[in-house]
């Protein structure tokens, strides 16, 4: 039985809920059972925000995530906070664009984005947690990319249907800074 | 034999339980009479308040709601917005309405609520035994306050008419009186109009009908009609507050 | 049908106006604010009333003049709002008015804190308001959940002629969950009459009153009884709960809401050390399912009963008196917002079974 339990967290505006619930729909439409819990109140407004995300293809008994398997860290106080927490064998993911130290334990896969300045190239900072997102992906094997792209579709219609190409764009450059 | 007076179908024939020379009962008879002239009785949706009135929904001939305390205009608004097409009103004392009810009433005249309020002011909370109201005088004696009220400790007597008629969403707002048979008269045809105007659309509509309380006052019932018009008129002005039909004409 | 990912708060709106409710009156208040929110966009879309209100005692005395002119109703808050609006409940208690009231509780007492709490316990299973009187009080644990009994709420809400409280915690209310829309949504005008609502008399009919005023004390008492009969008749009919585990359990766990699924986390927790534990989850925590309860307590393999409580312990009350001292009853749980991990339940049953 698959039971991922993974931990998203950095500033609000930084897109970490969207991640999350990006990561939960097309987890579900692959068949796959899914909680999203996010953090809430004042810390939402502009402080530090996290979700927790569990996905499996069994039961769910928990939403809450204690011991992540996977962390995507989007600012430091995020990689401080929970770097301890993730599980030995784990996987952090790291925006290197604003964390500038290394992740110190040797027991976990540390995987590094410069997620803004990729957006950046692109053209458009808002990316960046697409940037993450296609990291993660690529990383862990547990969502298909074509589900996120049809998600996308599905997502930008009409005059917004441009932004699509973008997205997938970024999500194939986060999966290249893996393994490299 | 020619019938030249009977009572209105608007009342049922429960018997009043409103002490001698209490107001409540012509204020009773005039908004029955007029949901039977209006001939609403058969979409008319009361809300009694908690105080003397609290009985008024075993008085009036139509549907009614008996609210908590101070409620009634919430409740009001409840019916209402279900019932858009009814005729929805609130018969409240002044302690329902300018005490523990004002959020109530202020709220629902802000949102312009199709309703019509008859708001009963005696200067005295009859029900509990002759407590200070918020509309209680100057000076006035009251069981809480023995040696009159003192606007040092207490303030001055609030005008719900005044302040209401300063809500964008009141239509109609008047304050009228029961003491003599012009003055009766008068105040129907404001009542009347209240809710010709609910029922048009317009509005919030509000009748304030100064009232007497003989037995918390201590006077007999003719000179409770004096006291009226000597102590509560210099405060609690009669007069058409506001009157959005005449403001578009 | 295909699954949904929905945030429980607007699951919690959706499946109202799927059950018919056309009408919403409440004041915001985190975390539940999504739920007037949903309802301001949606409402009216469906043909039905939303209402901001000046405050929650407002609010619930909307509630009781729409549901008193027969409108399926609705309002939401959480903790300090509900308290605001016991007033309200115990009038449409008196008065037997239908309602649906939705707690997203969070931390108290007082101002407390707006994260996920269980503190509302006592106020909701014992009244909360003054007199005698009981709320159905449904108490789910994951969204799929809360939207299959939204329907059921208003059902027996209609049924019974008294108001039924939905009781969930702030992370019910926040986290998203797959949903399956499993009923049809059902229209208003499909639902029974009402002949007792106060829709005017139409001239036919001897005005109806809505009152909970009974002057005379008999008159009083007699109504009284009449409540007291009907809420047993509730008692006997409305008790729902489920169970995991429980066959052959060594510490049985007693959960609602969301500790239920921490304690299933530590029932697996547990079973890594070799010992069986089973979690028992009241689903209506009025009416308590007592009965049941006791049956699984006293089996023979079970040595000890354990409350999991976002409070300080409040249904460890309902627990005991259901366990009738049969086995030891012990508590663990935190408040004020602080969630209790798996590990600290494990270990609260070991300790519980001397280990």
């Amino acid at each position: 039985m698959s039971y991922n339990e993974i931990v998203i967290a950095g500033f609000g505006g930084q897109g970490v809920m969207s991640i999350g619930t990006t990561m939960a729909e097309a987890a579900m439409s692959e068949g796959l059972n899914v909680s999203w819990l996010p953090s809430y109140g004042p810390e939402m407004r502009g402080g530090t925000a996290n979700c927790n995300v569990v996905i499996s293809d069994g039961e769910i008994i928990s939403p809450i995530v204690l011991e992540p398997s996977e962390l995507i860290a989007m600012n430091l106080p995020s990689l401080d906070k929970f770097e301890s927490a993730v599980k030995p064998g784990g996987l952090i993911l790291v925006n290197e664009s604003i964390i500038e130290r290394k992740v110190e334990r040797n027991d976990v896969r540390a995987v590094y984005v410069p997620s803004q300045e990729i957006a950046a190239e692109l053209g458009n900072l808002r990316v960046a947690n697409m940037v993450m997102l296609g990291a993660f992906i690529e990383a862990t094997k547990l969502l298909k990319f074509e589900t996120v792209v049809d998600m996308l579709r599905n997502i930008f219609t009409g005059k917004k249907a441009n932004l699509v190409e973008i997205n997938e764009v970024a999500l194939q450059r986060g999966a290249d800074c893996v393994n490299v | 034999m020619a019938i030249v007076y009977q009572k209105t179908k608007g009342l049922t024939d429960a018997e009043l339980h409103y002490c001698p020379g209490c107001t409540h009962g012509i204020v009773h008879k005039l908004v029955g009479e007029t949901l039977e002239e209006l001939d609403v009785l058969g979409k008319a949706v009361g809300v009694a308040p908690v105080g003397c009135a609290v009985f008024a929904y075993d008085y009036f001939n139509c549907d009614m709601q008996e609210a908590a305390h101070g409620r009634a205009p919430a409740v009001a608004t409840g019916i209402k917005r279900v019932l858009p097409q009814h005729v929805v009103f609130t018969y409240q004392g002044d302690g329902d309405l300018a005490a523990i009810g004002i959020a109530e009433a202020v709220h629902s005249a802000m949102r312009g609520e199709k309703i019509t309020v008859i708001f009963v002011n005696n200067a005295i909370y009859g029900m509990t035994g002759g407590q200070m109201a918020p509309t209680t005088l100057v000076g006035q004696k009251a069981t809480t306050a023995p040696l009159g009220r003192d606007p040092g400790h207490y303030g001055s007597p609030i005008r719900m008419s005044e302040m209401l008629a300063t809500i964008d969403g009141a239509a109609y707002i008047e304050r009228v009186m029961v003491t003599t048979p012009a003055s009766v008269m008068k105040a129907k045809r404001s009542i009347k109009k209240a809710f010709e105007l609910q029922i048009a659309g317009l509005g919030f509509t509000m009748i304030e009908v100064l009232s007497t309380c003989p037995t918390n006052w201590g006077l007999t019932p003719v000179e409770s009609l004096e006291w009226v018009k000597e102590n509560m008129l210099p405060v609690f002005p009669l007069g058409v507050y506001r009157d959005v039909t005449k403001e578009e004409a | 049908m295909s699954k949904e990912l929905w945030k429980g708060n607007e699951a919690i709106a959706e499946a109202a106006i799927r059950a018919g409710c056309r009408c919403y009156f409440g004041y915001p208040i985190t975390p539940q604010s999504e739920i007037p929110e949903y309802m301001s966009l949606h409402m009216p879309k469906a043909g039905g009333v939303f209402l901001q209100s000046e405050s929650e005692v407002a609010a619930i005395n909307m509630v009781y003049g729409a549901t008193g002119a027969g409108a399926r109703v609705m309002t939401s808050s959480s903790s300090p709002g509900v308290s605001l609006k016991q007033e309200g409940i115990s009038y449409m208690c008196g008065a037997e008015l239908p309602g649906v009231i939705v707690n997203v509780m969070r931390g108290g007492p007082g101002l407390g804190t707006i994260q996920p709490a269980q503190g509302d316990y006592f106020q909701a299973t014992r009244g909360g308001g003054h007199g005698d009187y009981r709320l159905i009080v449904f108490a789910p644990a994951n969204i799929q959940e809360v939207v299959d009994l939204m329907q059921e709420a208003f059902d027996l809400a209609d049924k019974y002629r008294m108001p039924v409280m939905m009781l969930l915690d702030g992370m019910i209310g926040q986290m998203m969950e797959p949903v399956e829309w499993k009923r049809p949504a059902i229209a208003p005008e499909d639902l029974p009459e009402k002949p007792w609502a106060t829709t005017g008399t139409k001239n036919k009919r001897l005005p109806n009153i809505i009152n909970s005023l009974f002057i005379d004390p008999d008159a009083c008492n007699q109504h009284n009884i009449r409540l007291e009969e009907k809420y047993a008749r509730v008692t006997e009919s409305e008790q729902r709960y489920e169970t995991n585990d429980t066959e052959d359990a060594e510490v049985i766990f007693v959960a609602f809401g969301t500790p239920a699924r921490l304690a299933r986390a530590a029932v697996r927790l547990l079973a890594e050390d070799g010992i069986k534990a089973g979690v028992f989850r009241p689903i209506t925590v009025w009416p308590y399912p007592y009965d049941a309860l006791y049956k699984i307590a006293a089996q023979d393999s079970v040595k000890a009963v354990v409350t999991v409580e976002m409070n300080t312990g409040q249904m460890i009350d309902d627990v005991r008196i259901a366990v009738k001292g049969a086995r030891p009853v012990s508590f663990v749980g935190s408040a004020g917002g602080i969630i209790p991990t798996p590990y600290e339940v494990a270990e609260a049953a070991k300790k519980a079974l001397g280990r």
